[in-house]
């Protein structure tokens, strides 16, 4: 039988049914990876032999009836800003280079107790930030799609392993839009869940009134099934709540939902062919029953200014604890303490780290505080506003994920707001905390290629079962 | 207007040493994000309260305070492990540059 394009589902049920084995599936992914991740290079470390052991110990539970969860024996690709313990984690940085975790993230404890398989580590821009990729200490990785161009960012690496068939899953982390815009370019399902839903414990901090990790899937139901495998409150990440499990209504209409189209994400900067995808997207959710209005969200266009402001001031408090002192690299130059920080840093922070490490200095420093971070906080609150009374009239938002399909590689790398453009949609879904996915909804033709287009999906706080429920049948009637 | 002491300001407050090169790419692009962000200022937010994140109010009833019992716990990861992560250390102890410079 084929192995190709599994899901969580198939797998799952393939091996209740006895159909293959935990280890079968896991050599036909490592096999993927040893003929096709040289050129993609969507990983940066493969457990080789651990995932055959871990795949063995799975079949022999499943063969005793010891274990019995909607996961087991699924391989999973974890991005590497995520901690494994006892193996490297990196976040691609050189900072971190040498670092072994030293415990589990809450979600990776959660994922093995389900009997899930750590397949390896994925490629992400440094510390998770960018939207390509290309801001790996390690090197870029490769869309799938077209060998030219970028994954997206900053889970680039798990997007592209799914685009390559050299994971049936992965975990990614979503601050700005990290898990959507590569799960869109890459052709993927990726969710981001509400704030508060999945711990972060574990997670290498960015921004941590934005940070979310989410799962990235071949399929909505791959999605639920992951996202319910990851949710709850977790006593290490005082942010999370106890949610209700997720409820994938699996109809073939959308009568009865109200979905919004918010005017806003049709404007200036939106490429025309992309455009023309999400507006087809929006007719067929039409036609399936769907109540599609059009609303407004006022302070849309201040979404990515704001981010620009309360993301990098973050990133500057979070990424102080990278002194040289505490974790891997520390400098040979420095003869005093003072310098082990600011050679340590030099010497292992890449260039797009320390632009944001600087700008967040700046904006909370003293006598520029209240102009820059206060500011951008009260604005904030206005973005979550435009939210909440949106959700008042309606069930569901639909819009693009990102403006453009994946773009070439160093198109952006020396204007750092080109590459900021390409979150224009996403970020504000974090700044307010509300839940969103994107979903393949077409593509698009670039340079003889075909490229995916993502359809958004936001949805209120911690309803995540609308905008699976919603997304499941839109992709059954594509 | 972002100058170059200001730059250098900046990185002495966020603890890192830049090149020559890098202080002149960073003042230029410090100053046009700072342009592009100062587009807030066209939004009067004197009235707004600052929201620094999390649920909106209707749902902090989710979160609770919670206190556990004062006991002896065992610590989260091994301490050995932590210390390890460390590039210098000895004996179960991290070691450190001194904060001054030895004259001679």
């Amino acid at each position: 039988m084929s192995f190709d394009n599994l899901t969580i589902a198939k797998i799952v049920s393939g091996l209740k049914a006895k159909e293959f084995s935990a280890e079968e599936v896991v050599s036909f992914y490592l096999e993927n990876i040893r003929k096709r991740d040289k050129e993609i290079h969507a990983y940066l470390e493969v457990f080789e032999k651990e995932v055959m052991i871990a795949a063995g110990d799975i079949d022999k539970k499943i063969a005793d009836k010891k274990i019995d969860s909607p996961i087991m024996g699924v391989p999973i690709a974890v991005k590497d800003n995520i901690l494994i313990h006892g193996t490297r984690t990196t976040a691609a940085s050189k900072i971190l280079a040498p670092y072994v975790a030293s415990y589990d993230a809450t979600v990776i404890e959660k994922l093995r107790a389900q009997g899930a398989i750590f397949l390896g580590k994925t490629n992400l821009d440094e510390f998770a930030m960018g939207s390509s990729t290309e801001n790996s200490a390690f090197g870029p990785t490769k869309n799938p799609h077209d060998f030219d161009r970028v994954p997206g960012g900053s889970s680039g690496g798990s997007a592209a392993a799914l685009a390559g068939d050299l994971a049936p899953a992965a975990l990614g982390s979503d601050t700005g839009g990290s898990i959507r815009q590569p799960a869109a370019f890459c052709g993927a399902v990726g969710l981001k869940p509400t704030y508060g839903a999945v711990s972060r414990h574990g997670l290498i901090a960015m921004a941590s009134s934005l940070d979310q990790i989410g799962p990235i899937t071949k399929t909505v139901e791959d999605a639920a099934l992951l996202f319910e495998a990851l949710r709850g409150r977790d006593r290490y990440d005082a942010t999370t709540v106890e949610t209700k499990p997720v409820e994938l209504k699996k109809s073939d209409t959308l009568r009865g939902v109200k979905v919004g189209v918010p005017k806003e994400y049709f404007g200036e900067g939106l490429d025309k062919d992309v455009g023309e995808c999400i507006k087809n997207a929006v007719k067929l959710l039409g036609s399936l029953g769907a109540d599609i209005r059009e609303i407004e969200l006022p302070h849309a266009e201040y979404a990515l200014p704001t981010y620009y402001i309360v993301m990098p001031a973050e990133v500057s408090a979070n990424l102080a604890r990278f002194d040289g002192i505490r974790y891997a690299h520390q400098t040979r130059s420095a003869e005093a303490l003072l310098e082990v920080y600011e050679k340590s840093r030099k010497e292992g922070f890449g260039r797009e780290v320390k632009r944001r490490i600087m700008l967040g200095t700046y904006a909370l420093s003293a006598g520029y505080y209240e102009a820059y971070y206060g500011k951008a906080q009260r604005m904030r609150r206005l973005i979550r506003e435009d939210f909440r009374r949106a959700f008042e009239s309606v069930d569901i938002l639909v819009g693009p994920t990102a403006p453009t399909p994946a773009f070439g590689f160093g198109e952006r790398t020396n204007n750092p707001l080109q590459m900021y453009l390409a979150d224009i949609y996403t970020v504000a879904i974090n700044l307010a905390g509300v839940p969103a996915l994107s979903i393949p909804c077409g593509r698009v033709k670039r340079d003889g290629k075909d490229l995916p287009v993502g359809l958004q999906i936001i949805g209120k706080w911690f309803d995540e079962s609308a905008i699976l429920s919603a997304a499941y049948t839109f992709e059954q009637s594509q | 207007m972002i100058t170059k002491k200001d730059i250098e300001h900046i990185a002495r407050l966020a603890r890192i040493e830049l090149a020559e090169e890098e202080e002149e790419k960073f003042g230029k692009d410090l100053g046009a994000i700072l342009d592009f962000v100062n587009q807030l200022n066209k939004v009067d937010t004197s009235d707004i309260l600052p929201l620094a994140g999390g649920l909106p109010e209707g749902l902090l009833a989710l979160l609770e305070n919670e206190t556990r019992p004062d006991e002896e716990k065992t610590p989260l990861g091994n301490p050995a492990e932590l210390v390890n992560a460390a590039p210098k250390k000895e004996e179960g102890w991290i070691e450190t540059k001194a904060i001054f410079k030895e004259t001679k």
